[in-house]
């Protein structure tokens, strides 16, 4: 097993590698990820232009309210969702848990998200992603974290946010600070470089790439909050590369005119007369929570390191 | 004047396709609505998810000027996605179908290779060419049948000794189930603006 990937001898074939585990991502960009729990909505969210779905047992608005330990999907779940659309299938396990991991690599899932949406399963280690050849997206709230998760593996990034509340405040706090510091290490001297890295705790390799592209080096997703095609276009026009949608689809009055809507306004995110236009008549949103009424345990995004 | 090429911006990795036409002194345009394809010379449809796309295009009356753009012999490449989206036939689409432009006169089958897991990265050889291209495949679809007037650019043999067509050219379409646009394979785009400079040239 090495970290570049696995060769097929007899034809040349190199699975795994980095590239190509980042080329999925690449090839989501401007789409809309959908979290679903059923075969049947993950063919709603097919129809209305998901360019992939993430297999649930709970979406998260559900987790923060049933509470107790949240962990990988049963299998079963997410065979069947497989099996219901052509789209790529995302799914979810615990931070650090790595057995988690294997398994759904072993369902044949296209990308892994290790989510602080469930319980985490280790307080210090995330997964060496490494160690896989299928893809994972992890979530951040700062460039540091991003980038220490990028050193562990991981070929996609997306922002916390916090998941399950229908609120965008914490995505948009998240987006403006990666993408800001982004912006600030791409003026820094290579000097103040280090030590810039030093203060993240990030491996100044990726800080100076990081700086040298003007961008991370791998695709960038919001997720954590979003719940109107007002709020995607909101994430696409702050330099973002895509959006996840949990809990805000299912969770709303009309799933399948909504979904159809966010897929529209991620496309047409700078035209104002567009997003008008599908905006209008979606039914009740999912119900938000302000964040100011949940207590620090409560907040997801926390959890990760 | 340089080239105007659009490429076809409704999802998917179309950023990468406007960086190597740049490279190569062109004038890229991401695409979203049909009034913007008068003025251009060719256009790209590039890799992301067919459903997204052939839905988004629908939902804006695209599929129709697309389709015209086609029949009229303007230059057209299609890579991944893209590829789906200009075969006359595909195989493996979700159910219900879905949209296709066509006018490549071949039978795709959608995700041959099968799921990420079987993504992968080769050199592949090109019909006329000395030195084999880089070559990503992501959840690639390959071409399992051609017409009479395809030609066919690269193979792919897989370990059972199985062979398919992974870059296709009909006349005015290209057609590859790999990405160019990120092995940086400046080749491909070249071979394409080739094209282009064909066709506006007659």
């Amino acid at each position: 097993m090495e970290k570049n990937g696995y060769i097929n001898s007899s034809n040349g074939a190199r699975t795994g590698t980095y590239t190509v585990k980042a080329g999925l991502a690449q090839m989501l960009k401007g789409g809309v990820i959908m979290d679903v729990v059923t075969p049947e909505q993950a063919r709603i969210a097919e129809e209305a232009g998901a360019c992939a779905v993430m297999a649930l047992e709970r979406v998260p608005a559900d987790i923060r309210k049933e509470g107790g330990v949240s962990r990988m999907s049963d299998p079963q779940v997410i065979r069947a969702i497989k099996e219901a659309v052509t789209i790529p299938v995302m799914a979810k396990a615990r931070i650090g848990h790595f057995v988690e991991a294997q398994i759904l690599e072993a369902l044949g899932i296209d990308y892994i998200d290790e989510s602080e949406v469930l319980t985490p399963a280790d307080e210090n280690n995330h997964i060496d992603k490494h160690n896989f050849t299928v893809p994972f997206v992890c979530g951040c709230r700062n460039l540091g974290e991003a980038l220490r998760r990028i050193a562990e593996g991981a070929a996609m990034i997306r922002t916390k946010g916090e998941a399950g509340t229908g609120n965008v405040v914490e995505a948009v706090r998240h987006a403006r600070s990666v993408l800001g510091e982004v912006r600030r290490i791409s003026t820094m001297s290579a000097d103040e470089r280090y030590a810039y890295a030093r203060d993240i705790q990030a491996p100044v390799e990726l800080v100076n790439e990081t700086a040298n592209l003007g961008r991370l080096p791998v695709v960038n997703f919001a997720a954590g909050g979003v719940a109107t095609p007002a709020d995607a276009a909101l994430m696409m026009q702050l330099g973002l590369d895509g959006v996840f949608v949990g809990s805000g689809i299912f969770k709303s009055g009309a799933p399948a005119k909504r979904a159809h809507a966010i897929v529209q306004a991620v496309t047409h995110f700078n035209d104002a007369e567009v997003l008008a236009e599908v905006s209008e008549d979606l039914g009740e949103p999912m119900v938000g929570i302000n964040l100011d009424t949940l207590s620090e345990p409560e907040k997801m995004a926390h959890r990760g390191w | 004047m340089p080239l105007r090429i659009g490429v076809l911006a409704l999802q998917g990795a179309f950023r990468e396709h406007i960086q190597r036409l740049e490279a190569l002194g062109a004038a890229a345009v991401e695409v979203r609505r049909a009034d913007q394809l008068g003025k251009l010379d060719g256009l790209i449809i590039p890799g992301g998810e067919s459903t997204t796309m052939g839905l988004v295009a629908e939902r804006w009356g695209l599929v129709n000027p697309l389709r015209q753009w086609v029949s009229e012999g303007r230059p057209i490449w299609g890579t991944c996605a893209g590829l789906i989206l200009l075969a006359e036939r595909a195989t493996g689409q979700k159910r219900h179908g879905q949209t296709l432009l066509g006018g490549l006169d071949v039978l795709v089958n959608r995700n041959f290779f099968g799921s990420q897991r079987d993504s992968f990265e080769a050199e592949l050889q090109v019909a006329g060419w000395d030195a084999p291209s880089p070559a990503v495949f992501i959840r690639a679809p390959a071409v399992v049948e051609t017409g009479p007037g395809v030609e066919i650019l690269a193979e792919w043999t897989d370990p059972e000794g199985c062979s398919v067509q992974v870059a296709v050219r009909q006349g005015h379409i290209l057609g590859t189930a790999f990405h160019p646009e990120l092995s940086g394979d400046l080749r491909w785009h070249r071979l394409f603006l080739q094209m282009v400079e064909a066709g506006t040239s007659t």
